[in-house]
């Protein structure tokens, strides 16, 4: 099955291994034709409706604003009703450095996001604490906090970059399950098993 | 500078000085306080404005060096004040001569531990409550088990303490609340779309009206200073673009200069032209993106898309040189890393072109509309007073009718040959704050289109030596960046990297000043106030 | 002019011929509530997208073009999303009331929704007071609003409520005076009678100065009530996070999100049954031929052209002001907006008094 989305060739991709791997062991299991066109529906709504939320620690953040202005329009994709407030979000673009203070918050943000969520690590500071990262008071890479569903190098990344990244995303999004079979919410719950969610009362 | 030195004798006969580029009096920390009213009240000397104070650790001992200038003659002098205490450091505050002290003073207790007596607000700046060890200090353990990763919410008080002196010299810790216990408080940010990146406020609200602001800052605390203490001198530079991202060209020159100046490198005239040009493209930039911003939080987006038109044809001219669209790494040490690009000299006309009729347009769609002169008028007016007490430079302090450039008070590179005006507004208020920027972008054209047709030829970059090391000693160069004054101060024992690198950004004092305007107005002004500072965020925590 | 309730009397018949009476209402009445529910999520679908498409035109971008031809579909992705997302269910809340809000906005919405003139003949409700219905319904979307701030426990969703609350007793003032400025003028409350009165001429036109103040001042106060730029106080995202529905996630956010679409249409739906004829075609006395051109557009096109050409407007505004203060909000309705109605109400009185209308 070659996953792609409008006016993209499929060979213009990278990572297609990642996907294709993703799509066998989600067919392991065979899928039910009527539950099937039904993930196919929620998948078209999913991965083509990707709310971001607004947040940004630094320097990514601008590019993201970029990612909104004219020339680049991220609105052609349905992308540009961001909000504000996670409860609404989809995904959540962790754009910049993320410091010790700020992980417990970042925390709470992911576990406020409804669910599905997801998470780019936009920049080398997301990804690994990039120039920052023999500091004392920087995260070395989101990835010890939330799950990620796709890195985003550079520092910042360029808008067209960032496109790429959610198309990635909702290219993701579109293998997914909702009915049964192997779903990405169980890695969810591995993870959570991992790293524990603090109680907040 | 000899008579200040001769006033200074007489009144204080202890104090030493060293001579260099600044004045540096030496002075024992019982006597601090006298000498910091003397100096700010006696109307000859006149240092009203504290420019910073860098916090020192050189092993055998702690302390600090204040910069200080006269804000009438633009003098300026330093200060070092010492303890050989490295149990308990403790030192004099001079918070109430000058507003701002009080927020530089938490910060060196944050990084060094170093304990100001009688300073009202004696809590970490950056780092959590929890927090072990004073990360600038020489002998801080870096190791992660030290302070791993919280997994559990800051934990958060709502008292802070301030030491004082009693009657017979032993000093005391006391505790003094935030907020009332029936105030209904209101935590805005760190995620919040108008705290411009992750600041956040703790703010006390009656119905809509604010009563108080405390202001948490450190979410992006990336420990620069302590970090370039690792690194070469080249190495040290790459980080200017991470803080004020807007400014990086300026960051970049003002640490080159201090560099070179250290260096004793003359770079060519070509490779000073190119970093005017290039600091005043940022400018713009860096003006036009505030303000659209600014509309944006004031719920006039479409604004924002007008300005960022004109952005990104500068980041389109900058790509072509400098190679990236934000964080540039343009100036380096003897000159700029690239030529300009073929192309720069026409691009730069063509911007210059449409410059106008878009600053036109502004004006016609925002500053001439009647819902926001409403918003903006007579909206957090901050007085001259108040803007040299609590250190607010750049286009705000200009706003309030203090002339604070320092392209025009102690110009640098080749801005004393340039014709231009500084823009002064006696206002203080958020409008003018926003017409002062817009005026800016105008000057700033005036100053490309002067240089533009005149680039000399010659190198880029002069020779310097492969590695670089600095003479022991330390200097201080200040810049204006787009948000106000940048100072850099460096010490250095010789080595290949620095000992002590202090960045003293202009963001710090713009939060700060937050609370101070905001009181007694509504929810809505905390939005217009604090986006008409323009404050970034990084920028303030470093 | 095509009379459609020949269309639903045929209907009526028919079902009458093959069951009894009773059923042949209840089947009437379900088809009506389900054409309605319809038609009320499409037009909420068809708005988002409009929003998206304008906001894009006046910010120098494309919007939304991926999601089907020139996006079309986009707002479907989003409705199908929203209807799969999870509702977070929250600690510490109200939760019957927290629940409740959400259906307390949508039922107002669509109760002024059904008072609506949609064609000729093609009316749901159609009582003797209409007017004054479509004002009372329209009043309890904000106890869904002000229950959506309280019961979520959290400090901005309550600023937002108590603002909205604020906003929305004034403002409802202005709206209620103009409205009556009309009713007076028409001198009738039923919708159909309003309609009909404006058989040769628009009352924007015939109530010239008065209905033109009044006309103004309802385009000022419905943007206001509708919770939009520049009146989007209680939702100010730059203020506080989304205002209200800062806590509501998925189908429940789905509903608040729809609501204030639709409340665009009906505000603008309203002024044109006010001002510009409701379904009634452009009639200029004395050009007859004109005016049977005019009659062979279908009244339904009439009226959906107009409600959108009038929420174009209050789009506009949404794109260009920047947002006001809440004191400067309450001001402008106070100090300003209601001394001009009440003035108005009596100059309204004395053009009709002494027939200065055309």
């Amino acid at each position: 099955m070659e996953v792609t989305t409008k006016s993209m060739p499929y060979e213009a991709w990278k990572d297609n291994e990642y996907i294709e791997q993703l799509v066998e062991e989600l067919k392991a299991n065979g899928t039910n034709v009527i539950v099937g066109s039904f993930d196919k529906l929620i998948n078209w709504g999913r991965s083509n409706s990707i709310w971001p939320l607004t947040f940004a620690t630094s320097c990514c953040g601008i590019e993201f604003v970029s990612l909104g202005a004219a020339r680049y329009d991220m609105a052609r994709f349905g992308w540009e009703v961001a909000r504000s407030s996670p409860r609404q979000a989809d995904f959540m673009m962790v754009a910049g450095t993320i410091v010790h203070r700020m992980a417990p918050v970042m925390r709470r943000l992911y576990d406020q996001l409804a669910e599905p969520k997801y998470v780019i690590a936009t920049g080398s500071c997301a990804i690994s604490g990039g120039p920052f990262r023999n500091s004392y008071h920087v995260v070395k890479g989101i990835d010890e906090i939330v799950p990620v569903d796709v890195y985003l190098p550079g520092c910042p990344p360029r808008p067209e970059a960032m496109i790429y990244a959610i198309m990635q995303l909702s290219r993701k999004m579109k293998v997914e399950k909702f009915f049964g079979g192997v779903n990405r919410k169980e890695k969810i719950e591995e993870f959570l098993a991992a790293h524990p969610e603090e109680s907040y009362d | 500078m000899a008579n200040i030195q001769e006033k200074i004798t007489k009144l204080f006969p202890d104090a030493t000085f060293e001579e260099g580029e600044i004045l540096l009096v030496n002075i024992p920390d019982a006597k601090w306080h006298d000498l910091a009213k003397c100096l700010k009240e006696d109307a000859d000397l006149h240092f009203d404005y504290l420019v910073t104070i860098v916090g020192m650790d050189w092993k055998d001992k702690f302390g600090c060096v204040y910069y200080l200038r006269s804000t009438t003659d633009n003098v300026q002098i330093s200060v070092k004040v010492t303890t050989e205490d490295r149990e308990n450091p403790m030192l004099h505050s001079v918070s109430d001569v000058w507003n701002i002290a009080t927020v530089y003073e938490r910060e060196v207790y944050d990084f060094f531990g170093i304990i100001f007596i009688n300073n009202p607000d004696m809590r970490r700046l950056f780092l959590s409550i929890d927090w072990k060890g004073y990360p600038l200090r020489k002998d801080y353990d870096m190791s992660p088990e030290n302070n791993p990763v919280p997994r559990e919410n800051e934990r958060q008080e709502d008292v802070t303490y301030t030491y004082v002196e009693n009657e017979n010299g032993k000093v005391e810790k006391k505790t003094i609340t935030l907020f009332e216990p029936n105030d209904f408080v209101v935590n805005i940010g760190p995620q919040h779309p108008a705290t411009h990146g992750v600041l956040r406020f703790r703010t006390a609200v009656d119905g809509e009206t604010i009563k108080k602001i405390d202001f948490y800052s450190g979410y992006i605390h990336r420990g620069i200073e302590k970090l370039c203490e690792g690194l070469t001198y080249p190495q040290t530079l790459h980080f200017m673009d991470r803080m004020d991202y807007f400014s990086g060209h300026h960051y970049h020159h003002a640490l080159c200069m201090v560099y070179e100046k250290a260096l004793g490198i003359e770079i060519s005239r070509r490779a000073q032209v190119i970093r005017v040009l290039m600091d005043e493209l940022a400018r713009i930039a860096s003006h036009c993106l505030f303000l659209g911003t600014y509309c944006m939080d004031l719920g006039a987006t479409t604004m924002l898309f007008y300005t960022l038109r004109v952005r990104e044809q500068i980041l389109d001219i900058m790509e072509r040189t400098c190679g990236a669209r934000m964080t540039f790494n343009y100036g380096c040490i003897g000159g700029v890393m690239q030529d300009l690009h073929p192309d720069f000299v026409k691009d730069v006309k063509a911007l210059l072109a449409v410059l106008p009729a878009n600053i036109k347009e502004y004006n016609k769609l925002f500053i001439g509309n009647v819902i926001a002169k409403g918003r903006l008028e007579n909206v957090g007016s901050l007085s001259r007073e108040d803007a040299i007490s609590y250190g607010v430079t750049g286009p705000s302090g200009r706003a309030s009718g203090w002339a604070c450039d320092v392209r025009k008070t102690h110009p640098y590179s080749i801005y004393g040959e340039l014709d231009f005006e500084e823009v002064v507004y006696t206002e203080g208020d958020s409008m003018s704050r926003t017409k002062l920027r817009i005026a800016e972008m105008e000057q700033s054209a005036r100053i490309i289109e002067q240089l533009i047709d005149n680039i000399p030829e010659g190198e880029y970059c002069v020779k310097v030596p492969k590695v670089i090391k600095l003479p022991a000693g330390h200097w201080f160069q200040m810049v204006e960046g787009c948000r106000g004054v940048f100072g850099v101060y460096i010490e250095s024992d010789g080595g290949t990297s620095p000992a002590r690198l202090k960045l003293a950004p202009p963001c710090l004092p713009l939060a700060n000043v937050v609370d101070h305007l905001t009181r007694g107005s509504k929810i809505a002004d905390l939005i217009t106030i604090g986006g008409s500072l323009d404050y970034i965020v990084p920028d303030i925590d470093r | 002019m095509y009379d459609l309730s020949v269309i639903t009397n045929w209907i009526h018949e028919l079902l009458l011929s093959v069951m009894p009476g009773w059923l042949a209402t209840t089947v009437e009445c379900v088809a009506i509530g389900v054409a309605l529910l319809l038609v009320y999520a499409l037009l909420a679908l068809f708005y988002i997208y409009f929003e998206r498409k304008v906001c894009a035109a006046f910010q120098c971008r494309l919007g939304p073009n991926r999601v089907g031809p020139m996006g079309l579909l986009q707002s479907f992705a989003d409705m199908f999303k929203m209807l799969i997302k999870e509702v977070i269910r929250l600690k510490h809340i109200d939760r019957f009331l927290f629940a409740l809000a959400p259906y307390l906005v949508i039922i107002a919405s669509m109760l002024s929704f059904a008072v609506l003139p949609w064609g000729n003949g093609l009316q749901i409700l159609d009582f003797n007071i209409g007017i004054f219905f479509l004002i009372a319904v329209s009043s309890i979307g904000v106890l869904g609003i002000l229950l959506a701030g309280w019961s979520s426990n959290n400090k901005f969703t309550l600023i937002g409520a108590l603002r909205s609350g604020a906003q929305m007793v004034s403002y409802e003032l202005s709206i209620g005076l103009s409205v009556l400025t009309m009713v007076a003028f028409a001198g009738t409350m039923s919708v159909t009678g309003i309609v009909e009165e404006q058989k040769d001429l628009w009352f924007i036109f015939s109530g010239h100065i008065p209905a033109i103040i009044a006309f103004v001042i309802y385009l000022i106060a419905g943007t206001a009530e509708t919770n939009r730029g520049p009146f989007d106080l209680p939702e100010a995202e730059s203020e506080l996070t989304a205002g209200y529905h800062t806590e509501y996630s998925g189908i429940h956010f789905g509903f608040f999100y729809l609501a204030e679409y639709l409340n665009l249409f009906i505000v603008s739906g309203v002024a044109t049954l006010l001002f510009f004829g409701g379904w009634m075609p452009l009639h200029i006395p004395g050009w007859d031929g004109f005016n049977a051109v005019m009659d062979f557009i279908p009244s339904v096109v009439w009226f959906i052209g107009k409600a959108i050409a009038l929420s174009f407007v209050i789009i506009w505004f949404k794109w260009t002001f920047p947002r006001l203060r809440i004191d400067q909000l309450l001001n402008l309705e106070w100090k300003y907006l209601l001394p001009i109605n009440l003035f108005n109400l009596v100059l309204m009185v004395l053009v009709i008094v002494y027939g200065l209308h055309f």
